[in-house]
């Protein structure tokens, strides 16, 4: 089919068959990383600083080791010198070098022949530490006196004369900001700030890794993305990629967390100086917290100029984002992402990505943009208060359409801002009465979506049936949703097709599922493998025939002649095609290997309705509407799981998740009991509207969903207590002592 | 570390003693084995002593008290109809600790042996002028609930000392108590702030009342001012405010992650007066 | 350190293992008797995800000792369905999408059965409430919710 010709009837697409793997995950049979055990095998457990940047003046091993049934010890000693750049990074962060520089930082690792024995000998290990100042806050850091965590750090971008600890500076923009702001009737300008939040998946992280004196390895590992574990592994362990084989288990959520390493080399250094024997390291939740990788926080301003009317003149933006002990706070993509829903002409960005003493962030869902959204769409809200304006009205006399220029630069290809906005006015929802100390919110979020390298195979049965072999780990139901994709190609049965999530050994290198992107890139790329497979399903019967291969079709599961001058032949179908194969020319299989281009941008609103507690500040959240532009929904229920998902996540983000580190810059609360997500009973049904306006790049008009639906809860929460209270929090979490604390100095 | 099931209250008090390093007693093990986990303790000897008889009984005395086995997980006193229906603050109290899975393990006694300020079923023992029966070497003593607590993590129980029961008085007539806490949540937080008013009624007058509060000290605090005024009244708005301004008064929280000295101490006043009118109207017989 | 001979019966079979005094029953299930549908999410009762039945009650496996298990029985999720017959929660959450990552499901469903039991119609907010100790970072909870309470209903009409 054509690429600008999206097709709009289906036999599959849109249904909600089970999913293929739902039998194991609801009969405890699903291997997540933790349930492999291989004979012969290690316990592993980590060191870790309990300083927030301190020197490290001397480790000890010799007790641990001394210990019956200590098979190995590493220290960064045991890595390979001489790395650069992100590679360095990586492997700063896997193990510390010279300082330690957050609390959790591994700085050791042994392996033992049993749990408890390991974490004996962990506490044997003797680190001296010298404790330096450290710095946590991101408005701290960035205070040209505040303690250098490395020096060397920035890139080319900081200009001369900036902060220690900036290590890239953004700007970018286009028209006259100023000549905006000036034709202005109303101005307004803000600070909003974000805390550090976590991903919070359920499973912590774990592995178990084996490696020889080859250094040849395998490794089994809870993982979004294996090649991306094989290809850090390799760089931080000085070994060739090739050599370590890495199959992902079933995955307990990722959110972005899993799209990195963390503990994975130490197992494979472990394994190595231990004969080869395999080393399982599975963390506690105290090390998921302290030592994975969470959220940047961010200290953002915003101003904007507005009409009486509503429409923007000018925006500017200058957001300053700390993402631990390392660069690569997402900044940039919350500048990109923030402003990204409404048309303008003059409009400024400014981004400092800046370090402080803490864990090195990773990706969460939509990584920046929740901040970013945060800032700007709690300002829009404030302006439209002030200027007595519907904020759903505001935002479509703004709202961006296909073939406007991005607030970021690109022009916008098919998107569905003003149907999501639209469909939001029509829902119940958005007209339901409040009651007493009740309050409203809406907000808009963004998230580009993605492609990524891919690689798919897909090959078909003797039998008629079809596997597909893809390299991205199924979070949240890829394998139905690119099982009802091959199948509807096809024209064979959903249960007859096979997904098969295969290791690193089976195809090219694969990008993680991130960015929202299994569905559309693994999806496509699965489709345009069957399209290959197809072609050559018509060729052996074009040959069967004696016709050109161009006059065989393939529709309903069946080679076709392609019109009546193609000859008269009955349908082959698939079965017969697949039952003749080892004498028409042997195996039939497809493979598509690409950077999937097309990919379709997806925006989302939602509304809120909270009820705050006068007396105590407590919000409860009383109804939530999410509407969020899928292209197309495949399998639906999955969509709607992560509009619910991510609504749940910003929610959490919006009113009680925080990292709170004490003045010794320790992390306070690495418990779930004190990293407070969500809760069933915190939350009601969260009521869902899939826009459908088809992405023309997908063959089946899909943008990738999984992202956009954390960031406008934030904001919308905070306009919500607004609305509910009179009050305005500008630094989340809305907890309730804020909320108490601008009561009481709203009522003064 | 060793393992071992007492078969009496005298037997775990010789292996406490007897022990020389770290000992823990085991009933539901809700907290022991997350500070096990967490590293925070590791002990030697590890002393389970709900298979010792009647642990498991919450019986009602002839004279209408009450005893609490000390292994009686809060899902059976929760679901004990006569206690729960003397003392509903405190089951509402033992009720708010943890999940369900925690519920069918925890019991009154290790929230109170865990010497946490915020545990949420102590307020309401204080209230209602519980005592605890302690076993030791020496032979048994009695001691009031608010006296067991010595500061977070920390118990004035002497080595070989162990609980065997929790006494709770007779209800009697027109009375009634009731437990709040604050969090911000739904469920699964420690309390902010925790209040439980025991009061009982001669006609609409409150004649005798007792105020704990829980989480605005080292330990749970019972205020006698803030049970001043409201004896004598029958809950008016001037006694509840009165009643508010001291349990803030006697609050000297911490600020910490969970929450500002200033919030503790509003909050501690909102609760009171929340709390007062439960128990008030259920002395009045109210649901 | 000398282990602690335990005989437990597990989804009505009888297993015997050695337990270190320090291995909770969770270790004990994963890693001696090899059920490791029981998950580890946080060691300290605040996920649920470990969640079994001991003696008919429902607990999180993290929180007691393996070497308490002796004498006891032991329901894991591995001894939810009957056979080839998948409890009708299990069945519902598969049709509902009550489950994306998988992780928290099986404790959600040993959870979920235990409120059944003793509650066969419970209303949405006593479903939200026995669950609230079961995390599940995926889903929101709505499609689990559902999943529940149409199981409730299912299994009341078939009762």
């Amino acid at each position: 089919m054509a690429k600008d010709n999206v097709t709009n009837e289906f036999r599959l697409i849109g249904t909600r068959p089970n999913r293929p793997d739902g039998l194991d995950k609801v009969t405890g049979r699903a291997r997540y990383g933790a349930d492999f055990s291989l004979p012969g095998m290690l316990w592993g457990a980590v060191v870790r600083s309990p300083h927030a940047h301190a020197r490290i003046v001397k480790i000890d091993t010799s007790k641990a080791m001394a210990l019956e049934g200590v098979k190995s010890v590493v220290t960064r000693a045991d890595f390979p010198t001489g790395l650069t750049g992100e590679d360095w990074n990586l492997q700063e962060n896997t193990i510390a070098g010279e300082k330690a520089l957050y609390d959790g930082h591994a700085v050791a690792a042994v392996a033992a022949t049993s749990k408890f024995l390991a974490e004996e000998a962990a506490r044997l290990i003797e680190v001296e530490y010298e404790v330096l100042p450290h710095v946590i806050d991101v408005d701290d850091a960035i205070k040209p006196d505040a303690p250098v965590i490395r020096e060397g750090a920035a890139d080319a971008s900081v200009p001369e004369g900036s902060a220690p600890n900036v290590v890239r500076y953004m700007e970018f923009g286009r028209g006259d900001v100023e000549a905006g702001f000036a034709a202005a009737d109303l101005v307004m300008e803000k600070t909003y700030k974000t805390e550090a939040t976590h991903q919070g998946y359920i499973e912590p992280h774990a592995c178990v890794g084996q490696m020889g004196a080859d250094s040849k390895g395998e490794m089994w590992v809870c993982t979004q993305g294996h090649w991306y574990i094989r290809k850090m592994c390799a760089a931080v362990l000085g070994i060739e990629s090739a050599q370590l084989r890495v199959t992902p288990s079933e995955i307990g959520g990722g959110f972005g967390g899993k799209t990195t390493i963390f503990m994975e080399p130490l197992s494979l250094a472990l394994s190595r100086k231990a004969g080869g024997r395999p080393v399982k390291i599975v963390m506690s939740r105290a090390e998921v917290l302290r030592a994975t990788g969470p959220t940047a926080s961010g200290s953002m301003d915003v101003k904007l100029g507005m009409t009486k009317d509503g429409k923007i003149t000018a925006a500017r933006v200058e957001f300053r984002m700390q993402g631990g002990a390392f660069p690569g706070a997402p900044v940039d993509m919350a500048l990109y992402c923030c402003l990204a829903a409404y048309k303008l002409e003059n409009v400024a960005h400014i981004g400092y990505d800046v370090m402080a003493n803490r864990p090195k962030c990773a990706a969460y869902r939509a990584p920046g943009s929740p901040m970013g959204a945060f800032a700007v769409e709690s300002l829009v809200d404030e302006m439209c208060r002030e200027l007595k304006l519907d904020p759903i009205e505001t935002r479509l006399m703004n709202a961006v359409r296909e073939g406007d220029v991005a607030s970021y630069g690109p022009k916008f290809g098919s998107i569905g801002l003003v149907e999501v906005l639209e469909a939001v006015k029509q829902h119940p929802n958005y007209q339901a009465p409040l009651g007493p100390n009740q309050g409203r919110g809406v907000a808009a979020g963004y998230w580009f979506n993605h492609n990524g390298e891919t690689s798919v195979s897909m090959s078909i049965a003797s039998d008629g049936t079809a596997q597909v072999s893809v390299g991205t780990p199924d979070i949240g139901g890829s394998r139905a949703s690119i099982a009802l994709m091959v199948a509807e190609r096809l024209g064979i049965a959903y249960e007859d097709v096979r997904v098969n999530v295969v290791e690193t050994g089976a195809l090219g290198e694969n990008e993680p599922t991130h960015g929202s992107r299994a569905t559309f890139a693994s999806g496509k790329a699965a489709i345009l493998s069957t399209e290959q497979a197809i072609k050559e399903m018509c060729r052996r019967v074009a040959k069967e025939w004696g016709i050109d291969e161009e006059a065989v079709d393939w529709s309903d599961g069946a080679a076709h002649p392609a019109g009546p001058n193609a000859g008269k032949f009955p349908p082959m179908t698939l079965k017969e095609i697949a039952a003749n194969m080892g004498s028409t020319g042997g195996p039939i299989s497809g493979h598509h290997e690409s950077l999937p281009d097309g990919v379709g941008a997806s925006f989302g609103a939602h509304v809120v309705d909270v009820e705050v507690d006068p007396e105590t500040g407590r919000t409860s959240i009383v109804r939530y509407l999410v509407v969020q532009d899928a292209g197309r929904a495949i399998h639906p229920s999955y969509v709607e799981g992560q509009y619910q998902g991510g609504a749940a996540q910003g929610i959490g983000w919006a009113l009680n998740e925080e990292y709170v580190y004490g003045s010794d810059g320790r992390l306070q609360n690495p418990v779930f009991l004190d990293y407070r997500i969500p809760v069933a009973s915190d939350l009601p049904m969260i009521d869902t509207v899939i826009v459908e306006v088809p992405n023309p790049g997908h063959p089946y008009g899909v943008r990738g969903v999984g992202e956009t639906g954390i960031t406008p809860p934030l904001p919308a929460i905070a306009n919500a207590v607004h609305a509910a209270t009179g009050s305005r929090i500008r630094h989340l979490p809305i907890t309730p002592q804020k909320v108490r604390s601008a009561m009481k100095a709203a009522a003064k | 570390m060793n393992y071992h099931v007492a078969t009496s209250f005298e037997e775990a008090s010789a292996i406490a003693a007897a022990s020389k390093g770290v000992t823990r007693f085991l009933a539901g093990g809700t907290d022991v084995l997350v500070q096990m986990r967490a590293g925070i303790v590791q002990p030697d000897d590890i002393i389970d002593i709900k298979k010792i008889s009647g642990t498991d009984v919450i019986a009602q005395n002839d004279d209408g008290s009450w005893r609490i086995g000390i292994a009686v997980p809060g899902a059976r006193l929760g679901a004990h109809a006569g206690f729960g229906s003397d003392w509903p603050g405190i089951v509402e109290g033992m009720e708010l600790v943890g999940s369900t899975q925690v519920q069918s393990r925890a019991t009154l006694t290790g929230n109170l042996c865990n010497g946490s300020p915020a545990a949420d079923s102590v307020p309401g023992l204080v209230a209602a002028g519980a005592t605890v029966t302690v076993v030791g070497t020496k032979g048994s003593r009695e001691i009031v609930v608010e006296n067991i607590p010595a500061g977070p993590g920390r118990t004035t129980l002497e080595k070989g000392e162990v609980i065997a029961a929790i006494n709770v008085p007779a209800r009697g007539a027109n009375a009634g108590d009731a437990y709040l806490r604050f969090i911000p949540r739904t469920e699964m937080d420690i309390a902010v702030v925790g209040c439980a008013v025991n009061l009982r009624l001669e006609g609409d007058k409150v004649v005798e009342a007792r105020v704990a509060v829980g989480a605005v000290a080292p330990t749970v605090i019972l205020v006698p001012e803030a049970a001043e005024a409201i004896i004598g009244t029958t809950l008016d708005d001037a006694a509840l405010a009165a009643l508010a301004a001291a349990a803030s008064a006697a609050s000297k929280p911490i600020s910490d992650k969970r929450g500002t000295a200033e919030f503790r101490i509003e909050i501690a006043g909102v609760l009171a007066k929340r709390a007062a009118k439960i128990a008030y109207a259920r002395a009045k017989g109210e649901k | 350190m000398s282990k602690i001979h335990v005989t437990t019966k597990i989804n009505g079979d009888e297993v015997e293992f050695l337990a270190d005094p320090r291995e909770t029953l969770l270790d004990c299930l994963r890693d001696h008797v090899g059920l490791t549908g029981t998950k580890e999410g946080c060691g300290t009762g605040d996920c649920g995800a470990c969640s079994v039945e001991l003696d008919g009650t429902l607990v999180c496996s993290c929180l007691v000792l393996g070497a308490e298990a002796n004498g006891k029985s032991v329901n894991t999720i591995e001894g939810m369905a009957k056979g080839e017959e998948l409890h009708p929660l299990q069945r519902k959450f598969i049709e509902h999408a009550a489950l994306q990552c998988g992780f928290c499901t099986p404790g959600i469903l040993v959870a979920a059965k235990s409120l059944l039991e003793k509650n066969p119609n419970p209303t949405e907010e006593e479903a939200r409430f026995w669950l609230a100790g079961n995390l599940c970072r995926c889903t929101g909870y709505d499609k689990i919710i559902r999943a529940v309470l149409d199981a409730a209903a299912e299994m009341r009409e078939t009762a």
